[in-house]
């Protein structure tokens, strides 16, 4: 009978590269940047890892294929490398290979590394790219944001909700992701802004402007994880536990089947209810102390915070104006600054994520700090609301 | 000519856009006033998805509204502007149509008679017991400040021929064919060349036509004085009626040759102005059709008692009541590619198509067939092995069940400016089939202020993709709404 992730494995260090546009870096500078702190951090030599998992989604615009790159890079002695890729929660999914690498007992020490340069294309947004074969010649000439700004017009007609309403609401997401971003150093977007300015930008996909979408950044983030005993031994005392580490795939009931109604994530609910129950957590309201979810685009923020079942259905508006999400608010969301601000490398962003938790749970996020949090929760969205990879990592203080 | 051979039905389609021609002799006025005299009234513009063979799709599945398809033994696609030269441009529309692949097919072009042409040759086929499936569309480019950009149309026609219960039969038909050259276009040329038009009207129209014409009713036994209608497109002022005159065809009799609310629709137009004056004639009337180009086609049909109980369609009125004013000449250039816009890097994604691909799953894609499950019922697109029924999931459970003809709402949409469309802002979303099944669709032919959720829609037939760097088109379906 299995028995789930909880407190299994630990993370015995992390680093994060600055995100942004870094015109005067490769991938590989950043590599190396996140890296090098992850293993200073651990206090552990590099042939000390025994296994790495490299994460990269668009690796046409960068690195190429394979785990290669990753072995170059950092000069890894002939451990196994993989390579691998989950739209959005590629970073996510690289940690889950080596959380479950030093869970099986197979490897003591693994390392995950995550990194994207997006900006060699030439024009702002995300790679235009295609989607295969035979999907190039159906699917609808969707973008990110467009897909996005489906939920808000399906939600608006689900929950009777006035457009008026949904974009200050979405206006609010985004100026409190700009007021944390602004105290993060490593950010990539660092402006306060105002809910008019978010009002009166150009508008992207209706009804999402420019402000309602995330940055698109170049940047590198990885953690080494092993087991509690080790971590111990190797002199490590607040140890941030892994408590759940749940993903949820889309198989096209969606998409193709009659039942969704356009105004939520399915995937997210699925995979949501199986993190609560891996970490053991009855009250997610009471007990997450944080949250850095997907917030690629505003609406994808206020939906998931009741997929995550934060919110109750419909009623994510109230929560976000009543400044519950807030940096002081009861469960602050973004606190980094989100993909919003902190940034959006594809392959790197799980691993940001789980970089602010593990800088909270451990006292190091400076003006960021929060007092005492227990429990941290990352969330990815990755793909379209329609088809998509959702994944919930849960990560805490060791043995709550 | 046998009574049961004729016309079974018609059907017809124009774009909803209507270019204003006011604004094309305004935007021309400084290069060539004399424009302004044609400065009035309105010309069909072809959507950027559109060409002759999607418009010869809409009017076919209008021909076919409440027609079994398997009745349908051959296909013919008459146009001048076909958009390929070499691939047979019939058998994308029968694909479209999803008609039976035992089918006779051929395209037929070359000439404004292209349609008429092919008539005549359908009714020959009739005798012979075959049902043809003939429709026309043309999408004919003209040069900037030209009288041709003024007096084209984009459009389509089309008619169903055979034997049985026809709504108009045959009563004589006639051809003559001489090469008086009006107007041509040489092979890799884009636009036609045309001579004097006081020449073509005197040595042309008016010594051509009657000739023709003549020797139809004269194989009737029908006096010109008993026509009802006059089908003859004309871009010249005044031909038609002194035509009529000259042969004896009553002034009323002559059809509107819809040149202030559509333009000329070059091959298409005998067959546009046949289908309009079905709308509007009643059993025992009769109609003569007469096209003009290299010689004159001429054909002589008698109402019958079968048109009344012909089944709800679109039609010439139908098509020209859903209508868009468009007084954007710029946009009318960039569609028809007169200005190098910069389309921004976003457009330079390879637009390549795999032909095994398209091959394999042409009737998913050119005709948007899904799957119905035999074990639930479930309706699904595309159709896949394994049924979408989470309840479900039988292997290899799926008929073909084609989704072109279903209603559907809008589920979730978005109007797009980031990715890149040749009419930005690019909209799509997802619609539901109102009998199950949904799909992530492009939308076409979108008022932005009028779209919302729940509202209707119906899938039309519109070119996806264009390759530019390999001359192919890529053909899919759209969803539109229903009831503009």
């Amino acid at each position: 009978m299995a028995t789930g992730i909880k407190d299994k494995v630990v993370i015995l260090g992390m680093g994060c590269s600055k995100f942004g546009e870094h015109w005067d870096k490769n991938a590989e500078h950043l590599m190396v940047d996140a890296f090098e702190e992850a293993v200073k951090d651990a206090g552990i030599e590099r042939n000390q890892i025994e296994a790495a998992w490299f994460g990269t989604a668009i690796e046409e615009q960068h690195v190429g294929k394979s785990g290669v790159p990753l072995a170059m890079t950092l000069r890894l002695p002939y451990i196994p490398v993989t390579r691998v890729e989950n739209y959005c929660a590629t970073g996510t999914e690289a940690f889950r290979g080596a959380v479950y690498a030093v869970a099986s007992g197979a490897v003591d020490i693994a390392l995950a590394l995550g990194v994207e340069k997006l900006k060699d294309t030439g024009y702002g947004g995300l790679p235009q790219r295609g989607r295969g074969a035979l999907q190039n010649m159906t699917w609808a000439n969707i973008s990110a944001p467009g897909s996005f700004a489906q939920l808000a017009a399906a939600y608006r007609a689900k929950h009777r909700v006035n457009k008026e309403d949904l974009k200050r609401a979405m206006a609010h997401i985004s100026v409190k992701s700009h007021d944390n971003g602004a105290k993060n150093p490593k950010a990539h977007l660092r402006n306060r802004i105002t809910e008019e300015t978010v009002l009166n930008a150009p508008m992207i996909a209706e009804p999402l402007g420019l402000y309602d979408c995330c940055g698109v950044s170049d940047g590198s983030a990885a953690a080494i994880v092993t087991t509690p005993e080790i971590a111990r031994s190797l002199g490590k005392k607040d140890l941030v536990g892994v408590k759940a580490l749940q993903l949820a795939v889309s198989n096209g009931q969606e998409v193709q089947y009659d039942q969704w109604d356009g105004s939520y994530f399915a995937t997210t609910r699925a995979a949501a209810a199986r993190a609560y129950k891996e970490a053991g957590i009855a009250d997610p309201r009471k007990q997450i102390s944080m949250f850095e979810v997907h917030d690629c685009f505003s609406v994808t923020e206020l939906v998931t915070m009741e997929d995550l079942g934060i919110s109750p259905e419909g009623k994510a508006i109230n929560d976000v104006l009543d400044g519950f999400y807030d940096s002081a608010g009861k469960v602050p969301c973004q606190i980094d600054g989100g993909l919003k601000c902190f940034g959006h490398p594809i392959g790197a962003s799980g691993l940001r994520m789980l970089y602010e938790m593990y800088l909270q749970l451990i006292g190091r996020a400076g003006e960021r700090q929060r007092s005492s949090p227990v429990f941290g929760m990352t969330h990815n969205l990755g793909g379209f609301p329609s088809q998509n990879v959702s994944s919930v990592t849960i990560v805490g203080a060791y043995g709550a | 000519m046998a009574n049961d051979i004729g016309l079974l039905s018609f059907g017809a389609y124009i774009p909803r856009a209507r270019l204003q021609r006011k604004v094309i002799a305004d935007a021309n006025a400084w290069f060539a006033p004399a424009l302004r005299g044609l400065g009035r009234g309105e010309r069909a513009m072809a959507n950027w998805d559109e060409d002759a063979i999607t418009m010869a799709v809409e009017a076919a599945r209008d021909c076919l509204s409440g027609i079994e398809r398997t009745s349908i033994g051959a296909l013919t696609l008459a146009s001048t502007t076909h958009p390929f030269d070499d691939r047979q441009n019939a058998a994308i529309v029968a694909t479209a149509l999803n008609l039976n692949p035992a089918l006779r097919s051929m395209d037929v072009g070359g000439s404004l008679r292209a349609a008429t042409s092919a008539l005549t040759a359908a009714i020959d086929a009739a005798a012979g017991g075959t049902t043809t499936l003939l429709a026309a569309g043309e999408h004919r480019l003209a040069k900037a400040a030209s009288t041709q950009e003024m007096q084209y149309g984009d459009g389509a026609a089309a008619l169903l021929v055979g034997r049985g219960q026809p709504v108009a039969r045959l009563l004589a038909a006639h051809t003559e064919t001489i090469d008086f050259v009006h107007q041509f276009r040489g092979r890799d040329r884009a636009h036609d060349y045309a001579w004097e038009e006081r020449w073509i009207r005197d040595e042309g129209y008016m010594k051509i036509v009657p000739a023709a014409v003549s020797a139809t009713l004269k194989a009737a036994g029908v006096e010109a004085g008993a026509i009802d209608h006059f089908c003859m497109p004309c871009t010249l002022a005044r031909v038609t009626p002194a035509l009529a005159k000259r042969i004896g065809i009553p002034e009323a009799a002559v059809r509107d040759n819809l040149a202030a609310v559509c333009g000329d629709t070059g091959a298409a137009h005998p067959l546009v102005m046949l289908a309009a004056a079905l709308e509007d004639a009643k059993p025992g009337q009769r109609i003569l059709v007469a096209a003009f180009g290299e010689g004159c086609d001429a054909l002589l049909f008698e109402v019958t008692d079968a048109l009344p109980r012909l089944a709800a369609r679109r039609g010439v009125k139908g098509a020209l009541a859903r209508r868009k004013e468009e007084t954007q000449y710029q946009r009318f250039l960039a569609f028809n590619d007169h200005v190098n816009l910069e389309r921004g890097m976003r457009a330079e994604v390879d637009k390549g198509t795999p032909l095994t691909v398209l091959y394999r799953n042409r009737d998913m894609i050119e005709g948007l067939v899904g799957g119905r499950c035999r074990s639930c019922g479930t309706f699904q697109y595309p159709r896949a092995r394994y049924c979408v029924n989470p309840a479900c999931n039988a292997l290899d459970s799926q008929d073909p069940q084609p989704f072109s003809d279903l209603s559907g709402k809008v589920m979730s949409y978005t109007a797009d400016v980031l990715t890149y469309c040749p009419d930005p802002p690019a909209y799509y979303g997802m619609i539901q089939f109102d009998q199950g099944g949904r799909m992530m669709a492009d939308f076409t032919d979108i008022d932005g202020s009028k779209l919302e959720v729940g509202l209707p829609m119906r899938m039309m037939f519109r070119i996806k993709e264009v390759d530019p760097s390999r001359g192919f088109v890529r053909y899919f379906w759209k969803a539109a709404p229903a009831d503009n």
